[in-house]
């Protein structure tokens, strides 16, 4: 059987990387930085970094449901469309940085715009 | 198959079932969220038994070593005995040696116990003024060198403890502690890796007890401390600090005042913003932070922008409540 995209990047080594990468993009982009603003900083790389062990297809135990729920008090605070964006903008840059191919980086992407509608609770 | 103790009951472990699962299934109100080693919520402590190493995984170094694990990730082959992360239920018993003044308003508190207490430079005791009334203080000594606890305390107008630790705490004194807790500290085994520590006020009490530990360990590497106060009687051992600068050729110190008296040899200026304009690049850096709450938190955040990585970030906010 082939390695699926969460260990073809590396697993968990892999995503220890990328959150401090993926974060330090998030806390600097004036677009989102808002929503991360207010919340523990140790407590949000954790979650950071379930973020993306779900984005790339890593063992995660978060239903649609779930994100809906954990989601839903930003949406309330204005999550949108173009926020949304913006995280798989910088969930794109990071993993370039860390010269995650190109397929690679589409299939993760497509994993995210999964998740879109619960996300924004459409 | 492995038992697992947790305050004062023993669990059967089975096979495939992660410590969490365990504690669960017995109506133990044990926090959790992700379940999946991610979130950190559900971090315990072990006591007896040997961890599977995937069980701290993501946890950082200094809480490694103390035994810090994940429940929900962790399947253990081994017989654990293990505690919540809270020491507050444990008291230890101290005579206050002396009580000296470091400024106007620090009083430096030294604290000697019969049964010695471990600690590491850094880390903090909650003093306990009576049964009900505790606050939290961190250890300025270094085990090796000072032979007994030292507090940097300063007084707050109409504080509880502080007061009474200024007006009434007398040599001879007998005190109730909690055991030494608290991440931040340093630990050996990088000696060539820059170190940055920034604190306000009293905040200076763990960072001169970790500066002190790091060069009595061998660290090699460049130290700098930045101390930040308004005023030039916010800033205390200075004279202290400044020996041990010329002691040390890789031992730096910088005392900055954010208000408009600056008298020579201070530098004007925030504290975190001199710190960061000297190193303004901080990748490969470890970093302390101590002292306001909210200094701590603009500190997190602009060392982490500017570099550091979130494992190499140490902190103690010195948080309070609201009168
Ligand atoms: C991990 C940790 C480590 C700490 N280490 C030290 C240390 O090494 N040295 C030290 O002196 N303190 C330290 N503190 C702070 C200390 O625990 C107490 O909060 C402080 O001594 C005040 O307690 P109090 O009982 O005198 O005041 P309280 O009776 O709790 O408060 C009285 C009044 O003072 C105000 N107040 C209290 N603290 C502050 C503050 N920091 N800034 C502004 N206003 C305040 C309160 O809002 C209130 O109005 C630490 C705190 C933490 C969480
Ligand atoms: C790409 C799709 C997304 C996925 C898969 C995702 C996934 C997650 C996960 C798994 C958590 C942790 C939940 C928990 O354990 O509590 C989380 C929390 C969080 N997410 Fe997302 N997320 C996505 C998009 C976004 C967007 C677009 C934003 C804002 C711009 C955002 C902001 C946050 C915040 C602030 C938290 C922390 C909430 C809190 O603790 O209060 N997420 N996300």
């Amino acid at each position: 059987m082939s390695k699926n995209l969460f260990e073809q990047i590396g697993g968990e080594p892999a995503v220890n990387v990328a959150v401090d990468i993926f974060y330090r993009k998030v806390l600097s982009d004036d677009r989102i930085s808002h929503f991360f603003d207010d919340v523990d900083m140790e407590r949000q790389a954790a979650k950071q970094k379930a973020f993306l062990t779900m984005a790339l297809g890593g063992p995660n135990k978060y239903s649609g449901a779930d994100m809906r729920r954990g989601h839903a008090h930003l949406v309330a605070r204005g999550l949108n469309d173009s926020h949304f964006d913006a995280v798989m903008e910088n969930l794109a840059a990071t993993l370039q940085e860390l010269n995650v191919p190109p397929a690679l980086i589409a299939q993760a992407a497509a994993i995210c715009e999964g998740t879109r509608n619960d996300v924004l609770g459409k | 198959m492995a038992s697992i103790t947790f305050e004062g009951n023993s669990y059967r472990c089975e096979e495939g079932q992660s410590v969490l699962d365990v504690l669960l299934a017995h109506g133990v109100a044990a926090p959790h969220s992700c379940r999946s080693g991610s979130c950190q919520s559900c971090m315990m402590r072990v006591e007896t038994g040997e961890l599977p190493e995937s069980s701290q995984a993501g946890i950082k170094e200094t809480l490694r070593v103390q035994g810090y694990f994940l429940p929900c990730i962790c399947r253990p082959g081994d017989d654990l005995t293990i505690v919540r992360p809270d020491t507050d239920t444990m008291r230890l018993e101290a005579t206050v040696s002396h009580v000296t003044a470091l400024s106007d308003h620090v009083v430096c508190v030294g604290l000697s116990s019969q049964t010695p207490i471990s600690y590491r430079p850094g880390q903090f005791i909650n003093l306990f003024k009576d049964d009900a009334t505790a606050r939290s203080y961190s250890l300025a000594s270094v085990p090796d060198m000072d032979g007994e606890l030292r507090l940097h305390v300063r007084r707050f107008a109409n504080g509880q403890v502080s007061t009474w630790i200024h007006e009434a705490l007398r040599p001879g004194d007998r005190v109730q502690l909690s055991p030494p807790a608290g991440d931040c500290f340093y630990l050996p085994g990088q000696a060539e890796q820059p170190l940055l520590l920034i604190g306000t006020g009293t905040g200076l009490a763990p960072l001169y007890g970790i500066a002190r530990d790091a060069l009595a360990q061998g660290h090699r590497g460049p130290i700098h401390l930045y101390h930040g106060s308004r005023e030039p009687a916010g800033l205390y051992l200075v004279e202290r600090l400044q020996e041990l600068a010329q002691q040390y050729a890789n031992f730096r110190y910088f005392p900055c005042l954010s208000g408009s008296e600056v008298p020579d040899g201070f530098l004007p200026g925030r504290a975190l913003d001199l710190a960061l304009s000297h190193a303004p690049e901080l990748s490969g850096w470890r970093i302390y932070l101590c002292g306001n709450p909210d200094m701590v938190k603009l500190a997190r955040k602009r060392v982490f922008l500017a570099g550091a990585s979130m494992r190499e970030i140490h902190s103690d906010a010195f948080t309070h409540q609201a009168a």
